[in-house]
């Protein structure tokens, strides 16, 4: 069978497998009964009606889409890998190396994902932005962030 | 009269110094950020959540309103000047007011936007003054099955605002409601889906889902396209004042603009997105001079009347968020949690036990207005300035505001990661067609609508019919069906569709 709407279809295997997932994951608390409903009562019924949902999405993509078969834009894999990795990198250095250092590397990193990263200018706004968030937030807001790395703290 | 009394509280409560600052600096904030392509409001006051810790509950909830509305206003500038609309609401308008600027008529489009905007926001305000308090005493009326078929009410309601295909919208509602169900079971004490992770116990927090989603997910998506796409240009702004018959064209749109933006404004699921959208169809419908400017090339109407729409939208829609403590939009969804960080929990007792916070905050609305009239004409030269910024400084500013944002949450940067795993999860369903925002929305309710189940439930030992056998209930749910039907039948479906499809 020939896929119609890849968008679609693929979204339908997304909220049937969320949807069952979520139901099985129910099948370990309490039930309870209607008139005592248990913590497994409302995800159960949810996680069944959207699988149910996610598999009329799947029938219809087989059945009907737009000519062009509604394929899935390219994935933006280097912006996407670069920019959380990015902020992945900044969620473990942060409470190590403080925000002096952190938040330099975090705008070096995502710079990267531009396509025109030029040194001097993401040097800049480096030292620029990390001069503001102090100022806004440590100084202005003082909010407890670490500044400066624990082992020099 | 006790609406005027009501308002005279509200207004010695707005008027201190303190609180006109605020809702100036909201105001500010605000337009700067309606301005910023791909930072939206939603964005903003998740990441300006935790710094509201440090203030009182009536300033916070003052400044969230203003940047709210601010957002509105700093939209539409972008969306006339340079055709990128710097928020979703502002889509349409930049369907005739670019056209506008292009014939160099920018300033006519600019401050038909900005006194439309003004006046629906000063009849909002009254509208929100005046039925707040019998909306309040119905509340008070409600059981746990009224609320639970009211927030179905307002869920489907917020899948007219989805764009696609109306299962998947309804399919993120339930992905939303269930990603909500990661937490500690309020009645048993169960935690669920935790997996042994102390955090997950407390559930996920919408401030990350939001910033991943839409906040990550957004800069993502536009580092994606090619350079060319996202660089802007400004253009001079000569001439602010409108014609004498730019003015009579279009107070008549203001007026339209204005009366529906203020009923779909009140009604869950509605607010400033579909007021707008509604606004243009009707325009489009009305009939005009005979010698006007066609739409789609320039007619001020289709520029006056969505703004003021999308004005009084904004504005009515903290109606069901003050009186029902139902968040209609993923915005008001924010300042739901915005109030319950400071304390209070939203509900129709709010107007009894803190009147000063309730009046205060529609008093400050309309100063909040008047303020951005003042700020937005002189100023816009300043505005467009920022737009000179190139992207690839703007999204590393952004990136470091998300991140601190996330960490000072809980001072911890389990939030950090949570917020990286839905910027991964955010790009899928933007590439799948599957809109976030209802997801924002179910996410907000899921545990509320449970706990409200689960209650009737027990009150009629089980018996599913009493969400049809209480008659308040009953009309509710049949309401959402209602709208299912209507959306659902042929006619209505094309012009949907339409609608957005002119909009991208």
């Amino acid at each position: 069978m020939k896929i119609k709407s890849e968008k679609d279809f693929w979204s339908g295997v997304m909220f049937i497998a969320i949807g069952l997932g979520f139901a099985w994951g129910a099948t370990n608390y309490s039930f309870g009964s209607a008139a005592r409903p248990g913590p497994a009562y409302f995800p159960f019924g949810l996680g069944i009606l959207l699988a149910l949902l996610g598999a009329i999405v799947l029938l219809k993509s087989l059945l009907a889409g737009s000519r062009g078969g509604d394929k899935i834009e390219p994935w933006p894999w280097k912006p996407w890998l670069v920019i959380l990795g990015a902020v992945v990198m900044f969620g473990f250095a942060l409470p190590r190396l403080g925000m002096i250092v952190t938040l330099p590397l975090l705008i070096g990193v995502a710079s990267l994902a531009s396509g025109e990263f030029r040194i001097k200018e993401v040097v800049i706004n480096a030292v620029v932005l990390t001069l503001g968030c102090w100022l806004v937030f440590i100084k202005g807001l003082s909010l407890t962030i670490p500044l400066w790395p624990t082992f020099l703290a | 009269m006790e609406l005027l009394n009501n308002l005279a509280l509200g207004f010695s409560v707005a008027f201190t110094l303190q609180n006109v600052l605020y809702a100036l600096g909201g105001a500010i904030l605000g337009t700067l950020i309606g301005v910023l392509p791909g930072l939206g409001p939603v964005a903003t006051i998740a990441m300006l959540l935790p710094s509201i810790y440090a203030l009182d509950a009536t300033p916070a909830l003052i400044m969230l309103a203003g940047i709210y509305y601010g957002a509105q206003y700093g939209g539409s500038t972008t969306a006339i000047l340079i055709n990128v609309p710097g928020e979703s609401a502002s889509v349409v308008t930049a369907l005739d007011g670019y056209q506008m600027a292009r014939k160099g008529r920018a300033g006519s489009a600019l401050a038909a936007a900005g006194l439309g905007s003004f006046f629906a926001g000063t009849v909002a305000t009254l509208v929100l003054a005046a039925f707040a308090p019998p909306l309040t005493e119905l509340a008070f009326k409600f059981g746990p099955a009224e609320y639970f078929s009211l927030m179905v009410l307002g869920l489907i309601g917020a899948v007219v605002l989805a764009s696609g295909s109306l299962i998947k919208a309804i399919a993120m509602i339930l992905l939303g409601l269930l990603i909500g169900q990661i937490n500690t079971d309020v009645i048993s004490g169960v935690p669920r889906y935790s997996f042994d992770i102390p955090e997950l116990t407390d559930g996920i927090g919408f401030v990350a889902i939001a910033m991943g989603v839409f906040g990550f997910g957004e800069i993502i998506l536009n580092l994606g396209r090619p350079a060319e796409a996202r660089e802007v240009f400004t253009k001079d702004v000569k001439g602010l004042w409108p014609t004498k018959r730019d003015f009579l064209d279009a107070y008549p749109a203001v007026l339209r603009g204005t009366a529906l933006g203020s009923i779909l404004g009140v009604l869950p699921g509605g607010g400033a997105l579909l007021a707008s959208f509604a606004a243009y169809t009707l325009e489009k419908k009305t009939k005009g001079r005979p010698d006007e400017v066609p739409f789609g090339q320039g007619n001020i109407r289709g520029v006056a009347g969505p703004e003021s729409a999308n004005n009084a939208g904004a504005q009515t829609s903290f109606v069901p968020m003050l009186t029902l403590g139902i968040p209609p939009n993923p915005v008001m969804a924010l300042m739901v949690g915005a109030m319950t960080i400071k304390g209070i929990q939203p509900g129709p007792q709010v107007m009894t036990s803190n009147p000063d916070l309730f009046w205060g905050l529609i008093a400050s609305m309309w100063i909040g207005n008047l303020m951005l009239i003042i700020l937005n004409l002189p100023l816009i030269g300043i505005w467009i300035k920022l737009l000179t910024v190139p992207y690839r400084f703007l999204y590393p500013a952004i990136l470091s505001f998300c991140c601190i944002g996330l960490y000072t949450l809980n001072n911890n940067n389990f939030d950090v990661f949570m917020a990286a795993a839905f910027g991964v999860v955010g790009v899928v369903f933007y590439r799948l067609g599957c809109e976030p925002a209802p997801l924002l929305l179910g996410f907000i309710l899921g545990p509320m609508m449970e706990e409200n189940l689960r209650r009737a439930l027990l009150l009629s030992r089980g018996d599913w019919t009493t969400f049809l056998s209480r008659p308040l209930s009953a009309t509710l749910l049949i309401a959402s069906l209602l709208l299912i039907v209507i959306v659902m039948l042929p006619g209505i479906k094309k012009q949907r569709e339409q609608a957005f499809q002119e909009a991208d």
